[in-house]
């Protein structure tokens, strides 16, 4: 068998090469035989938390991306500490040498024909992911003993190993990886000195102000900084590093230097092999170089002119290379990648993306600042969408700013949102609607989907669970809210204390995952819930809760167990504290007639009803209604139940709208009728009470209830949610402005579903409202950006129909003794056997 | 009071819709039944020392029954409530051939 398969050589054993190869594996495992060759002598590393290393809050292994255990599992021969220096291409066969003892694995090998024992390897396809080495400005004097590199672990502990014995440190470099290295001397008690030939610090990434407020806040944690300097020469007096002095002549006293200038590609085995190289090597869209069965990707690949030194092109150019290769799908190409980068610098959050500068006089430029906390933030929009940005000090939002980047987003017209979010908090994009193969976590490319997939279907409920699993966020981190931002979407609720997530407290499970258990598992009452997933054992607390969510579950189909419900909804009336219950018939709109208030006079009279009061939902309550005479009193009524008693639909008031009222534009009386019919009794996870109102007025306080409905000037209606007058008192989000009092009804049905599917059992509107963001409210139930509008609908209706009249159950007692009130004992046998 | 080794037939155990309960006064005295959904059934007395709650309409389960009014928990066996110093009368009940009897 083994003759039979493909030789696949990969050349550099790096975060590329690594990648492509799993990449590949996860295709075609066991299609190709595989070899690597890796000059150093480790497996692959993330060299992202290297100053972890330096500054020993990590150690070596735990940032190690594939054990050495990993070649073996995959059965990949690893040539470790081994380099490849040219690949034979009219003998197919890729050449290696033993790294000496000491000399850096990136180091230069001038000789094409080394003298020492070689390696061959021969091959069908080559990969070359070779990377890129440090780059050494050109100076005197690099290269004694006390000058490193900062690129390997063994620069990382070469570096901690010598600073013992110093007293200061000199960093070439003020980019992101010299500053790191800066971090990590700090904590060695040295001095620390970064000497930048540039005007500011981080000139790939900031712009001159930023810069300085940089510049600032490293100076205020004890970093030297010197900028506009370049070296000219490192000094040695007797065996030990003394100095530096500069182009301007001015010197440096140094006890040791690091260099970290940036990177430069390694093309030597591409040079060597007659394989074209310009400043990396050329590849075209397929990651192919100038000889078609070899490939190149990383640091070392040069793409449309462009060379990538960031994670995320790699895994781009690996997937589309690992397509290619396997012939998963020949006609992937790689177009480029945009790139951003979100980083903490000793300390200090940052994000940037795209260009430092405005490019065109009609770039709009946002900028805002807080010198006091070091804070800067710049956008750069073109065509409404990010053309660059720079978050310095805060980042907070930056997750969002990246992905709206990333997909080339169409920013909201408040740009101020962006940086703060809209007033209520509300985050800007829901993680949840990003599309499927949205990068979430930019170090180790993972995207939404696998995210999603190990939430739902290995189970991760933490991030870390997500993470052990997918590797998401466990490279710099940043994207960790995110993460939890999918796992909430996906399931409800981040797991923290799992319990306080429950949907009902006798259940271990969030509402989502107890929706997922019950529809799964077909569970249609609320006692075969219990023996399903709590061992049979009947939580008293979390019956209610539970006979609600089955009934929005299985509006057809639930199996009513009457001991489920709380006795208000065995008997439809309001329970009060004498035993006694209200009854408050149903009066649509509030709009009743002198009929109607007769019978409920002569009801309120016959039953010796303690009280009659009008209610807030502008109806007419009879308090003090026993049990036993529930059913006569509705027949005597004739009327409908208000279900003033339950957690659902309660009522919708109005005002006298457009037929008396001199204000009115808008016929808000038809409106409430028509919503109270189509809604009446569709249970939620708690009450909603609804109004319409004719004009902004508001005279049926329609701002203030969980739905309200408000006709403005031009024949519209303003939908508004999540607004609250009791114990809270919040004005309702706009939802939409529609044209139509069937338009109203759709909107209004929408919110309803979508509350009852995803609210938290005794989570009132105006909490959901805030907890979701009207922005991503709008956005699924107006936008339809989860595409669930048309089910949404088609749920409500099913809801809808499937509605009956509980006080029918006058005539028809849904089981015996319903309304039966005590009943008294004839104490006759007590004696029988006594004695 | 019910009299001591009394026994009182309350009658048929159908007469308590299943998984709920139902007020029977005694001697003048109101005792709230209860019907398990595995067929126990159980005796507390009706009046929920809080607030005077009637407990026979509260929701039950393991072993316990909810006050409607307030929801505070009361166990069948011991009468112990859910808040300190609250407790309940408990009552030995049985049932043979169908029928509640309610022991002292």
């Amino acid at each position: 068998m083994k003759n039979f398969k493909q030789k696949l050589v990969v050349i550099g054993n790096g975060t590329a090469g690594a990648r492509v190869v799993e990449e590949i594996l996860k295709r075609v495992p066991g299609r190709f035989d595989i070899s690597m060759f890796g000059a150093e002598p480790y497996g692959n590393y993330n060299r992202i938390l290297l100053s972890n290393v330096l500054n020993q809050t990590q150690e070596p292994q735990e940032i190690f991306l594939n054990p050495l255990s990993w070649y073996k599992e995959n059965s990949i021969h690893l040539h470790a500490g081994i380099k490849a220096f040219k690949i034979d291409r009219e003998r197919r066969v890729v050449l290696g040498v033993n790294v000496p003892q000491g000399q850096l694995p990136y180091a230069h090998n001038d000789d094409i024909l080394p003298k020492s024992d070689i390696v061959e390897e021969s091959y069908d396809h080559v990969i070359i992911a070779t990377g890129s080495r440090p780059f050494v400005p050109p100076m005197e004097g690099f290269g004694a003993p006390g000058t490193f590199l900062f690129r390997t672990i063994d620069d990382c502990s070469a570096i901690a190993q010598y600073a013992r014995d110093c007293r200061k440190a000199a960093v070439i470099g003020g980019g992101l990886l010299g500053l790191e290295a800066a971090r990590g001397l700090l904590t060695h008690n040295v001095e620390v000195t970064v000497i930048e030939a540039a005007a500011q610090l981080m000139a790939a990434q900031l712009d001159q102000e930023s810069g300085q407020l940089l510049r600032r806040t490293m100076e205020s944690m004890g970093l030297r900084v010197l900028t506009g300097t370049k070296t000219a020469k490192i000094h040695s007096r007797d065996g030990q590093i003394s100095s530096l002095s500069f182009a301007d002549g001015t010197t440096l006293e140094t006890d040791m230097v690091i260099v970290s200038a940036g990177i430069r590609p390694i093309t030597e085995v591409a040079q060597n092999s007659r394989i074209a190289v310009n400043k990396g090597i050329v590849c075209d869209d397929q990651m192919r170089t100038s000889d078609a069965d070899i490939f190149v990707l990383g640091e070392c690949a040069e793409h449309r002119g462009k060379l990538y030194g960031l994670v995320d092109p790699i895994w781009e150019q690996a997937r589309v290379l690992a397509d290619v290769i396997t012939e998963k799908n020949p006609q992937a190409t790689y177009t480029g990648s945009k790139t951003g980068t979100k980083l903490k610098v000793m300390g200090v959050e940052l994000l940037s993306l795209g260009e430092k500068e405005q490019g065109q006089p009609s770039d709009e430029v946002v900028t805002y600042r807080e010198p006091n906390r070091a804070i800067y933030k710049k956008l750069i929009i073109r065509d409404d969408r990010i053309y660059g940005a720079i978050l310095l000090g805060d980042t907070q939002g930056g997750d969002l700013l990246m992905q709206m980047f990333l997909n080339e987003e169409r920013l909201p017209s408040k740009r101020s949102e962006l940086f703060f979010g809209s007033v209520k908090n509300a985050i800007l994009i829901n993680v949840a609607d990003l599309p499927d193969n949205a990068q979430i976590c930019n170090c180790n490319g993972v995207c939404k989907k696998e995210i999603t997939d190990a939430i739902l279907d290995a189970n991760c409920k933490t991030v870390a669970a997500v993470g052990k699993k997918t590797k998401a966020g466990k490279g710099c981190g940043s994207c960790r809210g995110l993460i939890a931002q999918l796992i909430e979407s996906c399931l409800g609720e981040v797991t923290y204390d799992p319990s306080e997530h429950f949907y009902v407290p006798g259940i271990p499970l969030e509402k989502s995952q107890l929706v997922a258990e019950v529809k799964s598992r077909g569970l249609k009452s609320v006692s075969a819930v219990f023996q399903e997933l709590a061992g049979g054992k009947e939580d008293p607390d979390s019956k209610v809760g539970l006979a609600s969510l089955l009934k929005t579950i299985w509006p057809k189909e639930y199996v009513d167990e009457r001991d489920a419900r709380f006795i208000n909804d065995r008997v439809h009336a309001n329970i009060q504290k004498d035993g006694t219950f209200s009854v408050v018939p149903r009066i649509y709109g509030g709009v009743t007639s002198p009929e109607e208030l007769m019978r409920i006079a002569q009801a309120a009279m016959k039953y010796k009803v303690k009280m009659v009061k009008i209610t807030g939902g502008q109806r007419i309550d009879l308090l003090g209604v026993r049990k036993e005479d529930l059913p006569s009193i509705w027949k005597d009524l004739g009327m409908p139940s208000g279900h003033a008693y339950t957690k659902a639909f309660r009522t919708c008031k109005s005002c006298v709208g457009t037929d008396f009222c001199r204000y009115g534009v808008g016929d808000s009386i038809a409106l409430a009728q028509k919503i109270e019919r189509r809604f009446q009794g569709i249970e939620s996870p708690h009450k909603m009470k609804l109004a319409t109102a004719g004009c902004p007025r508001n005279c049926s306080e329609a701002y203030v209830k969980d739905i309200g409905a408000v006709a403005i000037e031009g024949g519209q209606w303003e939908i508004y949610v999540g607004g609250a007058a009791g114990s809270s008192v919040r004005k309702g989000d706009l939802l939409c402005t529609v044209n139509s009092h069937d338009d109203v009804l759709k909107y209004i049905g929408r919110f309803i579903q979508y509350y009852r599917e995803h609210a938290k059992y005794l989570e009132r509107t105006y909490g959901f409202a805030e907890r979701i963001g009207i922005e991503i409210l709008k956005g699924i139930l107006v936008q339809d950006s989860l595409g669930i509008c048309a089910q949404l609908d088609e749920r409500i209706a099913e809801a809808v129909e499937a509605y009956r009249d509980p006080w029918q159950e006058a005539e028809f007692p849904a089981y015996p003794h319903q309304f039966e009130g005590p009943r008294l004992i004839e104490v006759l046998h007590e004696a029988e056997n006594n004695g | 009071m019910i009299g001591q080794n009394s026994k009182v037939l309350l009658g048929p155990v159908d007469q308590i819709p299943v998984g709920q309960g139902r007020c029977f006064v005694v001697h003048g005295r109101e005792i709230a039944v209860f019907r398990s959904r595995s067929g126990t059934i159980f005796a507390v007395e009706n009046h929920c020392p809080h607030r005077g709650g009637p407990l026979s309409e509260g929701v039950i389960g393991d072993g316990k029954v909810v006050c409607p009014l307030h929801g505070h928990k009361f166990d069948f066996q011991t009468g112990q409530g859910s808040e300190a110093g609250e407790c309940v009368a408990v009552f030995k009940i049985r049932q043979e051939q169908g029928q509640i009897i309610l022991e002292k």
